[in-house]
């Protein structure tokens, strides 16, 4: 919230995209600061892909401004940008080095340096066929291609997807590691909500084409919470009035409530209401996403 | 030095990591005048955000726990603020010894101290908690 605010990488206003009338994306907001690790959270459907599309150039916003590095993104903005997609987009019938020779002729300020640490660290095979590689090894090498171009944004989509855990933890150890040693701002996309707990440090939950949760992780820690009220009878039915309130649950004599706002002002009208209890739980990432994200039609 | 952290608790992790800092210094695992490791290999070992591991450490600093030294790293403080933060808590440990005690001629359970406790500490700061 009142952090220094550093330069944006990343800056979307009111973003609208249709698909034949379909709005994938109704006024989708989003601030990224650089040097930020930050997960991007939505069920299928969401408006992630088409999120991850427009950032990259490859889709044109209906209305609506998106901004890289505080201007447009036009072809020079894209050669900052390094993307690994789900699919991992590579050249089957090419060799391990073919394909890293051919990445290389298109970015100028490739870094060849990096290109020999990678291929030792992720020990890959420079002459076998991209199509004989396991999953693994694929991620591996679409990583080192889009750390080599000299990138100052990485955006993944599900960059783990398929992955074994030991793997997965491998390619999120090799992110770190990256973002540690070169200054990098990440995007990305996952399913894997621990995963996003664990390497990020912002977080932003996207429902419907918009952004519904967005912030450091350490403030929706902080800010989310759930507050268990017992009563000496049956619960009374109450709306709270404090700000924050998401959603309210009343068992027998207990009222749990859902906050996203701390749990100081709702304790207080709990106990103006005469409860004889009232705790207050942390909640995890999971647990927002849930409360968050709209139900299923 | 090894530090456990789970991502799944709810806990910020940057609070974890100077909670487990200072466990480490109470047990003697770490030392005055001991470096802890740096920023960049540490996230990169436990696969956590350098973001989290520098914010640890600069409000371990503040708290005078650590020292960060420019250029050089983080080492477990000399002695002045964690020192008077031993007396402190030296000071105090008879508070809670005799509250314990009654707790205990009462017939809690050391599992129902603990938890009011606990439960007491996690309650809002501001008055007015109970009716």
């Amino acid at each position: 919230m009142h952090e220094p605010m550093a330069e944006l990488i990343v800056e979307t206003s009111e973003l609208r995209k249709s698909y034949d009338g379909v709005e994938a994306l109704r006024g989708l907001d989003l601030q990224l600061p650089a040097g930020s690790i930050c997960g991007f959270l939505g069920k299928n459907g969401a408006g992630k892909t088409t999120t991850i599309k427009i950032l990259l150039g490859l889709a044109h916003p209906t209305s609506g401004v998106a901004r890289v590095f505080g201007s447009a993104i036009d072809a020079s903005a894209r050669q900052r940008i390094g993307f690994v997609s789900e699919e991992k987009d590579l050249y089957g019938y090419m060799t391990v080095d073919d394909m890293i020779r051919f990445t290389a002729a298109f970015f100028p300020r490739w870094r060849a340096d990096l290109q020999q640490r990678y291929v030792r660290k992720f020990d890959l095979p420079l002459m076998r066929k991209v199509k004989e590689l396991s999953r693994g090894t694929r991620t591996k090498l679409a990583l080192l291609l889009a750390f080599c171009r000299g990138a100052e944004l990485l955006i993944f989509d599900e960059p783990t997807s398929g992955l074994d855990p030991a793997m997965a933890n491998d390619v999120l150890q090799a992110i770190i590691g990256h973002v540690a040693n070169e200054a990098m701002t990440v995007f990305f996309s996952s399913h894997q909500i621990a995963e996003v707990d664990q390497i990020a440090d912002r977080v932003v939950i996207i429902d419907r084409g918009r952004s519904i949760v967005a912030g450091t992780l350490d403030d929706l820690r902080e800010k989310f919470c759930r507050i268990e009220i017992v009563f000496g009878g049956e619960a009374p039915a109450v709306t709270f009035r404090a700000p924050g309130v998401l959603r309210t649950k009343r068992m027998g004599r207990v009222i749990s409530v859902f906050s996203n706002a701390g749990a100081d002002d709702i304790a207080a009208e709990a106990s103006a209401l005469g409860a004889v209890s009232v705790d207050v739980m942390p909640v995890t990432l999971k647990e927002i996403f849930l409360e968050s994200v709209s139900e299923e039609e | 030095m090894l530090f456990r952290i789970n991502p799944s608790s709810g806990v910020p992790i940057y609070l974890q990591l100077m909670e487990q800092v200072k466990h480490a210094i109470e047990t003697g695992a770490l030392q005055t005048g001991d470096q802890l490791p740096g920023i960049r290999p540490l996230s990169e070992e436990m696969v956590m955000n350098p973001n989290t591991v520098a914010k640890a450490y600069r409000e371990l600093a503040h708290e005078g726990v650590i020292e960060l030294r420019h250029g050089a790293g983080a080492f477990v403080a000399a002695n002045a603020r964690a020192d008077r933060v031993a007396d402190k808590l030296r000071a105090a440990q008879p508070l809670v010894a005799g509250t314990v005690d009654k707790l205990r001629a009462r017939g809690l359970s050391e599992e129902e101290i603990r938890r009011l406790f606990e439960a007491e500490l996690a309650a809002p700061r501001k008055g007015g908690r109970r009716a």
